[in-house]
């Protein structure tokens, strides 16, 4: 399979990355590691008449200690989080989660990035940022904006970054040792999760922040849960909640009362992990 | 576009379309049909090739995006002079592979598996998630998971 024709360019800093945007406009896609657009690209789904490269912008892949969070470069990649030893100690559900991603050669082209501005509600990253209350560096022709998770998934494959900005980092709350769970189910290793769920012990307060892989369009923060937990609930009483309020989809690979019960069960499992 | 890519050790440069990938360069402008394409949908990993000393999906890399770095294919495994390289001596006398089709893409995954390891030891559940990227349809992977064990003891790939 063939992507149809398209000019190719090279990013040679951030800057020259943006201004090449700027030039294109909605013409143009970002391509990092390309493992969520060039598949896409290749059935003919998205036919970009140029493709700004910014896989080599060394700039922006980096995890740095940001004091009670952590700074990731958008062009870390899923391997790269996965073996990176600050990330083990301060955020380990993030290492798991991206260590469990795909395949092996899918996690060294992978970048959160590309997971994240790809905006696919089956990723398994953007539900982790979702339930860590993460937020995203974005840069444009303006000022750099900051957008909270719970903001930036608007609608199927839709996010807020406007077609002139570029993702450059994702901020993440340090957790230490807090509990956490993450439970996917999928029908072979490296498929996406048919639904998957991410429990963390959230710092200070003591609740948890739940939120859910696949269910609907956009990664889902399954509030009802998350407000049975604070309420005193047991992980059993408040996983009954999990779908309670979503909107959820069927399609080929598991219908809808399928998915609610998988959302049920897997948000049980990573809760009581989280809170053991 | 021109792009040029060390494949092998060997510099080769040519002129193909923005959107060729990076198998497609391997195979028809380097003419090197070892790499095979199986799924195309980066799933079966047939067509994995070590871009930059790692393992990736040669059918999901743009040749472009892969201008100026160092590219191994399943031709530049063995020596010179025919000495093969401990995976593939693995998989000889462990006999890996019945039709043969994945066993390309099967050893370039388990060398960057191997090198990426450090002094770490690999059990044998380490090494089939570490081929979860890559399906072989004959041989139930049993012989292929013995071979990359014991290419993981053989003492040229220790740390």
């Amino acid at each position: 399979m063939i992507p149809s024709a398209f000019d190719y360019v090279r990013a040679e800093s951030l800057a020259h990355a943006l201004e090449l945007l700027n030039a294109h406009g909605d013409s143009a896609k970002l391509l990092a590691g390309g493992h969520s657009l060039l598949p896409l690209m290749k059935l003919r789904l998205a036919t970009p008449d140029v493709l700004v490269d910014i896989g080599r912008l060394s700039e922006l892949s980096y995890v740095r200690d940001g004091g009670d969070h952590l700074a990731i470069g958008a062009l870390s990649s899923h391997d790269d989080l996965a073996r990176s030893r600050l990330v083990a100690a301060e955020l380990p559900v993030l290492a798991h989660v991206a260590g469990q991603i795909g395949d092996p050669q899918v996690r060294h082209r992978g970048t959160i990035g590309g997971s994240m501005a790809h905006g696919d509600a089956a990723s398994d990253l953007p539900a982790l940022v979702l339930a860590l209350g993460g937020t995203l560096v974005m840069s444009g022709p303006g000022e750099t904006r900051v957008v909270e998770a719970a903001k930036f998934h608007l609608g199927f494959l839709e996010t807020a970054l406007a077609p002139d900005e570029i993702l450059t980092e994702i901020r993440l709350p340090k957790m230490g040792a807090n509990g956490w769970g993450f439970e996917k189910l999928t029908k072979r290793a490296q498929d996406w999760a048919i639904v998957g769920a991410v429990a963390v012990r959230l710092n200070g307060s003591g609740s948890v922040g739940v939120s859910l892989i696949n269910v609907g369009s956009v990664p889902v923060r399954a509030s009802a849960v998350e407000a049975a937990v604070a309420g005193g609930a047991s992980p059993a009483e408040a996983a009954a909640q999990a779908d309670a309020g979503l909107e959820v989809v069927g399609d080929v690979n598991a219908s809808e009362s399928f998915r609610r019960h998988l959302s049920r069960v897997l948000v049980r499992r990573a809760l009581e992990q989280a809170l053991a | 576009m021109r792009v040029t890519l060390t494949i092998n050790g060997t510099e080769t440069s040519h002129d193909v379309e923005a959107r060729t990938l990076l198998v497609h360069y391997i195979r028809d402008a380097a003419g090197l049909k070892g790499t095979n394409i199986g799924c195309d949908t980066t799933s079966c990993g047939a067509c994995t090739v070590l871009l930059d000393g790692r393992s990736v999906k040669s059918c999901t890399v743009l040749a472009a995006q892969a201008d100026g770095a160092e590219v191994t294919t399943i031709e530049g495994m063995a020596a010179a002079d025919g000495t093969m390289h401990p995976v593939q001596r693995a998989f000889q006398e462990h006999h890996g592979l019945q039709c043969g089709y994945c066993t390309p893409g099967m050893v370039m995954a388990i060398t960057s598996l191997l090198a990426e390891r450090g002094d770490a030891e690999l059990t044998e559940a380490d090494i089939r998630l570490g081929l979860e990227g890559n399906l072989c349809r004959c041989t139930g992977y049993h012989n292929i998971v013995e071979a990359a064990m014991a290419a993981a003891r053989a003492p040229e790939l220790r740390s």
